[in-house]
């Protein structure tokens, strides 16, 4: 093996976790390298394998019972001190390092839209915690407009992609910048992805944009008198796809 | 635990008790040693969930199961996790392309092959092909800094590939 990309940038981007500027690299170098072109299809006839073979266990019903048993019983009792502040330790790292980053991100700072794109993926990272992904929790979208009623000053777009591959999760209302917008939830595989939309205020001409921070994916467009951010943990590729979904309902 | 956290357990932790049994199952190759596995790391779960800040429970519950995978391994089997640093054992005896390629059933020879993988091979392939997490979550499940998560799944991906293609192994790719 002589190429470099082929030992390893091949297989991020084809998991879709290479960002917007090196998968637009690699797909370019793609283009005129034998041995990528080579090793991707490789991966993906590998992958096709792994599918179609349901490799998967699951728990069994005598696992499953077992386990719903015991906390019903609940053995919580009193824990080991010791056993406690060994696991703490990740936690408590993990939380750092968030820190950490939080502190650089701030710093930094570049750009309206990417301002915009951080403020939303810690809007979206919030909704990850228990209980505030979703104040509307409907995969039916006509569920789930009619909620958005009277609690904004402008309708959002909302429809279902089940057919297309991201199901409708539900909706609920967001703060940026000081105003309520719209948050619409969908599922990609096990994945979920955060659609803020609100109206487009006058400040000046914004660039459509992308990228990614802390691992989450962005896209941001302007579709109409209405603006879109697009944010999940997903690959920028999916986000796309639903992109175009999106913009194809606006047209 | 206070019943709205148990609660709370049921409704986000619980429902990746298959995740769970999934991995454990493949870390460990043996149904009745995964299950005692799992029921075990449950357990855990259930009591540090206070310590769990919100955020992908999957990936916290995985990364307990695997830590309890691999103390019982420690503990139970450790020449499992010394011999895989030597590649040439391929872990499991007797299985070698050649074997594999005699399996007819192409789910049967899989399994094999992905059986006589080295466990940490085993476990980044199971995490990202058949539990389909980001590379992200492979990261905070198995301690493996992010940065090199891409290249050790690569590299897991070409060992199975060999154990599955003897003579595609010999092209020149």
């Amino acid at each position: 093996m002589s190429c470099q990309f082929a030992e390893s940038t091949v297989h991020g981007y084809f998991d879709g976790e290479l960002d917007a500027v090196r998968s637009a690299e690699f797909e370019r170098h793609l283009e005129s390298c034998a041995e990528c072109q080579a090793a991707l299809s490789g991966i993906e006839s590998l992958h096709k394998r792994l599918q179609q073979s349901e490799l998967n266990y699951r728990a069994s019903t005598q696992l499953r019972d077992r386990v719903t048993d015991r906390f019903a019983a609940d053995p919580a009792g009193r824990v080991r001190a010791r056993d406690i502040r060994r696991w703490l330790l990740i936690p408590a790292f993990a939380a750092l390092v968030i820190a950490i980053v939080g502190g650089v991100m701030l710093i930094q700072g570049r750009g309206h839209n990417d301002q915009l794109a951080a403020e939303l993926i810690d809007a979206h990272v919030r909704a990850l915690q228990p209980g505030h992904l979703t104040d509307v929790l409907s995969t039916d979208q006509h569920t789930v407009k009619p909620w958005f009623d009277g609690k904004l000053d402008f309708i959002p777009p909302v429809s279902d992609f089940t057919n297309d591959g991201f199901p409708l999760v539900g909706g609920r209302l967001d703060v940026m910048d000081g105003h309520n917008i719209a948050a619409l939830v969908y599922s990609r595989r096990k994945h979920l992805i955060s659609v803020f939309v609100w109206p487009y205020l006058d400040r000046g001409p914004s660039a459509d944009g992308a990228g990614s921070r802390n691992g989450y994916n962005w896209v941001m467009w302007q579709s109409g008198d209405m603006r879109f951010c697009l944010v999940s943990d997903v690959s920028s590729g999916d986000l796309n796809v639903l992109k175009k979904l999106i913009h194809s309902k606006e047209q | 635990m206070q019943p709205h956290e148990k609660a709370r357990f049921e409704h986000l932790v619980l429902p990746h008790l298959d995740s769970a049994a999934n991995l454990a199952r493949w870390l460990l190759r043996n149904p009745a040693d995964s299950e005692d596995v799992v029921q075990e790391a449950m357990l855990r779960a259930y009591r540090f969930f206070e310590t769990f800040r919100g955020g992908d429970a999957r990936a916290w519950l995985l990364q307990i199961v695997r830590n309890t995978c691999y103390t019982f391994l420690e503990k139970k089997r450790p020449l499992e996790l010394t011999t895989e640093f030597n590649e040439e054992l391929h872990g499991g005896p007797g299985i070698t392309p050649e074997t594999l390629a005699a399996q007819a059933d192409d789910r049967q020879r899989i399994t094999l092959a992905l059986d006589s993988l080295p466990a940490r091979s085993r476990e980044i392939l199971v995490l990202r092909e058949l539990e389909g997490c980001s590379y992200k979550e492979i990261g905070e499940i198995t301690g493996i800094p992010i940065g090199t998560v891409m290249s050790a799944l690569a590299r897991a991906r070409e060992k199975l590939r060999r154990q599955l293609a003897p003579d595609a192994a010999k092209e020149v790719l």
